[in-house]
């Protein structure tokens, strides 16, 4: 363990902060369709939550959290769930997500859209979020120097050059 | 547009990206790397593209560097050329 991950602060801070972000993601995904936000900036948002839980509690307590399996299956989730939409729409003879197509509520394709839409934000933000974590689990440093932080390389003495 | 403030912005992108590449210590350049993408994050809102500023703060700020360093952790963290 290294000293930042001994740090009472620190890991307090981040056990509050991270319903937070989660949140704070959650909006970021919903809101995309009407504002600056979506799919694939919520998910990073959500992925870096728990790449921060996983940094500071260390990488076997994240991987707990979100093991290697369920991070596999959120993945395939969200992008089942972003084809699934779009061959949705061809199903009911429209182009690939066009929204507009499936008669979800009767002479209305404007609100079927809106919902359409959110639920291809949210598949974008699955398979997002799954990635980055896993690619953080990919990254990271193996096990027996568990969440070792660059602050103890050998010398950084700075700038030459 | 604030002229001033995107001049001062764009002077210090170039000092950034300048001294990301000169700089010796990888460490020192993932983290001089992080405050490049910050400053091109203001200067995308400055530019009326808040969406394309929003990625650019949560991959280019947050997620890249913390896998750069992940990554970094694995390695000796000093350049040879």
């Amino acid at each position: 363990m290294s000293r930042i991950q001994e740090s009472v602060i620190i890991r307090t801070v981040v056990r509050i902060m991270v319903p937070f972000i989660e949140l704070f993601a959650l909006y970021v995904i919903m809101h995309g369709a009407g504002g600056p936000g979506g799919g694939f900036q919520g998910g990073v948002i959500f992925g870096a939550a728990i790449i921060l839980y996983a940094m500071i509690y260390g990488i076997a307590e994240g991987k707990q959290k979100m093991s290697d399996a369920l991070d596999r299956i959120l993945a395939s989730t969200g992008l089942t769930i972003y084809a699934g939409t779009g061959l949705l729409c061809l199903f009911f003879g429209g182009m690939f997500l066009q929204y507009g197509a499936v008669p979800l509520i009767p002479n209305d394709p404007a609100t079927v859209s809106k919902y359409l839409i959110d639920l291809v934000e949210i598949g974008i933000g699955t398979t997002v979020a799954a990635i980055m974590i896993s690619l953080f689990f990919d990254v990271s440093p193996p096990e027996s120097e568990e969440g070792e932080l660059p602050e103890e390389l050998p010398d950084h003495e700075g700038v030459d050059g | 547009m604030i002229w001033i403030l995107d001049i001062t912005m764009l002077f210090f992108l170039v000092v950034c990206a300048i001294a990301a590449i000169s700089i010796k210590d990888l460490l020192s350049a993932i983290i001089i790397l992080s405050a490049y993408s910050l400053i091109m994050a203001v200067v995308w809102v400055e530019m009326h593209s808040v969406d394309v500023g929003f990625t650019e703060a949560a991959v280019g700020a947050g997620i890249t560097t913390v896998l750069f360093i992940a990554t970094l952790a694995r390695t000796e963290g000093r350049s040879e050329d």
